[in-house]
């Protein structure tokens, strides 16, 4: 198979049958009255892993943790840390810490106290406590905030004492629940580098629970997509973006557009596709048989845009009228109307300052794709 | 935009301070009274607060309801948190609601029944009335307050930050103390410092369950009182007010420093 995005190849014991995962979600399932929040999961996660849970809000991924963490018993399947059923086995006694989503700072403590929490409660030595303490602040940038009391503090500032909090223990899984929604931009990407960091250096496996697709796909190994409790797809960042599982998937990494479409023919590795009033040629492996019905999905960086119509013979060729322009700095969306309240996107990287022939409102242009942008997604 | 309270408030809240407070400032003023006549002032003295030292019945009456508000107020404070953790932590127990409405039956309950209920109690199990009885009786009624202010406070309290402790390596119990405890301390301290002080006013159950020995100081104050009006009473009356109101003000303190 064909090597998909950059990775880090060398790490894949998902690949290698040999490997024995460090956590083991079997059939786990979880109901709050008759709400199923966690529906027949299993799921595996290596050593050394750094494992995301991605999926919109009240998917079941904080409910995914807490049994891990030992907070909620499953109703049906187990769980296996290192082999171990964890099943009745009390939260203390887990070798996992927990990053909570609200943070949970003791508030009666200091910020120096209440990262020094759990190194007290395993009796470690004072003054081995003061320094892994400031170790943990230096690493968040609260050094010079140590003494303060947790109301003191502001947003932000509480979710890296309470990161620093749980990664202070160096547990051998760490569990993260949103650890870095409430930083800004920079600090966010610092953290995130500490992170990969402080995990290549500890040996730690990181779970981590985010809502922005940027932070799984530069942070994971793998990434875990969810959707009503249940996973939806499992695979590397290149993975899920490039090869997506279905459309729900497709739409919730990035941006996508999609093409409802019947496969005419079939020549492997090519298809040839109509939809929406338009032929399509595209490479596609796992093509299912002519006349089936399908979804052509292209992302948009994956697409070009010009004024002067491509030379003839181009497959996948969409004329269209530019809609609206955004700018961003590295990059230019465009949405290019193609039928009547039928938009396209369309980015395009702004690899020079100056353009000769800026498109702008109205324009008629040309959209165009080769024939291995697009993917084919039969849900 | 600080413009203070307009007349009409300043006069109200005059007014209501005046009816809450005069008759107290009164006692306290002639406790100084150097003359024994309780309505007239002689002059400035503190020979009443000297006879009441070497008052002995007064001073062990004292005494008496000091160790008493203390222990039943202890005791009430250890059973109404636990009362308080069931109310809100239990989850659904058979009879949550009919334990719910006991906890605070003695709020509303008139004094001389739980009183006389208590006697009842005592005589039948053949308890001999005396010290611990008092501070058994007192213990009952004033579990009822604690349960109350400990139990507002453990609603509001995250129980996240317990499993946070949990989560880092401290048993279930280790967590309470930890974490639970230090958080809803005002209102346990407050718990303790209503029962201590309702313990100290009490006359009417004290007077049902205290036997020879063991006279509180309410009861001393209103036996003497029956006879005649000293200024020694207004004297230990006086130290009574004091004392309960520098248990307020530490209170509050304790309290002020706590949120700041
Ligand atoms: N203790 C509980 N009792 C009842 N329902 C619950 C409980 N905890 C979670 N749920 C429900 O289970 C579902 C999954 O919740 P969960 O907290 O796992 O979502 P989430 O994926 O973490 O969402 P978010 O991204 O918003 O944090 C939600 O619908 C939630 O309402
Ligand atoms: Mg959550």
């Amino acid at each position: 198979m064909k090597q998909i995005g950059a990775v880090r190849s060398s790490f894949a014991p998902w690949n290698d049958p040999a490997s024995v995962p460090l956590v083991r979600f079997e059939g786990v399932t979880k109901r709050f009255g008759d709400m199923t929040a966690v529906d027949d999961v299993s799921l595996s996660i290596y050593e050394r892993e750094f494992f995301a849970l991605l999926g919109p809000s009240g998917c079941g991924k904080t409910t995914l943790m807490r049994m891990l963490a030992g907070f909620e018993t499953p109703d049906a399947g187990r769980i296996t840390l290192g082999g171990e059923d964890l099943a009745g086995i009390p939260p203390h006694k887990r070798p996992v810490n927990m990053m909570f989503q609200s943070y949970a700072i003791f508030p009666h403590l200091n910020v120096e106290k209440n990262v020094a929490f759990g190194l007290r409660m395993e009796g470690m030595e004072k003054s081995a406590v003061k320094a892994r303490v400031e170790e943990m602040l230096a690493l968040v940038k609260l050094e010079k905030l140590g003494a303060r009391m947790p109301h003191q503090l502001s947003g932000g500032q509480r979710q890296r004492v309470a990161l620093a909090r749980a990664l202070a223990k160096k547990p051998k899984l760490l569990l993260l629940d949103e650890p870095l929604a409430a930083l800004d931009k920079k600090l966010r990407e610092e953290t995130q580098f500490e992170l990969t960091d402080l995990q290549v250096e500890l040996g730690m496996t990181f779970l981590i629970v985010t809502h922005d697709q940027d932070e799984a796909m530069v942070l994971a190994d793998r990434i875990a997509v969810m959707d009503h409790g249940r996973i939806v797809q499992t695979g590397t960042p290149g993975e899920v973006y490039e090869a997506p599982a279905n459309r729900q998937v497709a739409e919730f990494l990035g941006d996508m557009n999609i093409f409802e479409a019947v496969v005419d023919s079939v020549e492997p590795p090519m298809a040839r596709l109509s939809g929406e009033g338009m032929k399509f040629f595209v490479q596609d492996d796992d093509c299912p048989a002519a006349g089936s019905k399908v979804f052509l999905s292209v992302r948009p960086e994956k697409m070009r845009i010009s004024l002067d119509p491509p030379p003839a013979k181009t497959p996948n060729v969409i004329a269209g009228e530019i809609w609206d322009i955004g700018y961003l700095g590295d990059w230019t969306t465009y949405l290019v109307e193609i039928a009547p309240d039928r938009r396209v996107r369309v980015a395009q990287a702004n690899a020079t300052r100056h353009v000769e022939r800026p498109m702008s409102w109205d324009d008629k242009v040309f959209v165009s794709f080769d024939p291995d942008a697009g993917v084919v997604l039969t849900s | 935009m600080t413009r203070g309270p307009s007349a009409f408030n300043r006069i109200s809240i005059g007014l209501g301070l005046a009816f809450l407070y005069a008759p107290i400032v009164l006692l306290v003023v002639y406790s100084f009274n150097s003359s024994r006549a309780v309505n007239v002032w002689a002059g400035f003295s503190t020979r009443w607060y000297e006879t009441l030292f070497a008052n002995d019945q007064l001073m062990a009456a004292l005494w008496m309801t000091l160790r008493v508000g203390a222990l039943s107020a202890s005791i009430a404070t250890v059973l109404g948190v636990l009362a308080a953790i069931a109310l809100v932590r239990g989850g659904f127990f058979r009879g949550r609601a009919v334990f719910s409405g006991m906890v605070y039956a003695p709020l509303v309950m008139p004094e001389v029944i739980t009183g006389l209920s208590l006697l009842l109690l005592f005589v039948a199990i053949g308890l001999a009335r005396g010290f611990w009885t008092v501070v058994l009786a007192h213990a009952t009624f004033t579990l009822s307050f604690v349960t109350v202010a400990v139990r507002a406070r453990l609603m509001t309290f995250d129980r996240s930050l317990e499993e946070a402790a949990q989560d880092l390596g401290s048993p279930p119990w280790r967590a309470f103390f930890e974490v639970t405890l230090p958080n809803i301390a005002p209102a346990v301290a407050g718990g303790w410092a209503l029962a201590f002080i309702l313990s100290l006013d009490d006359l009417v159950i004290a007077s049902f369950t205290s036997g020879p020995g063991s006279t509180t100081l309410p009861m001393r104050i209103y036996s003497a009182v029956r006879l005649g009006v000293s200024p020694e009473i207004n004297a230990i009356s006086t130290l009574l007010i004091g004392s309960v109101a520098m248990a307020i003000v530490i209170y509050g303190v304790v309290r002020a420093r706590k949120t700041a």
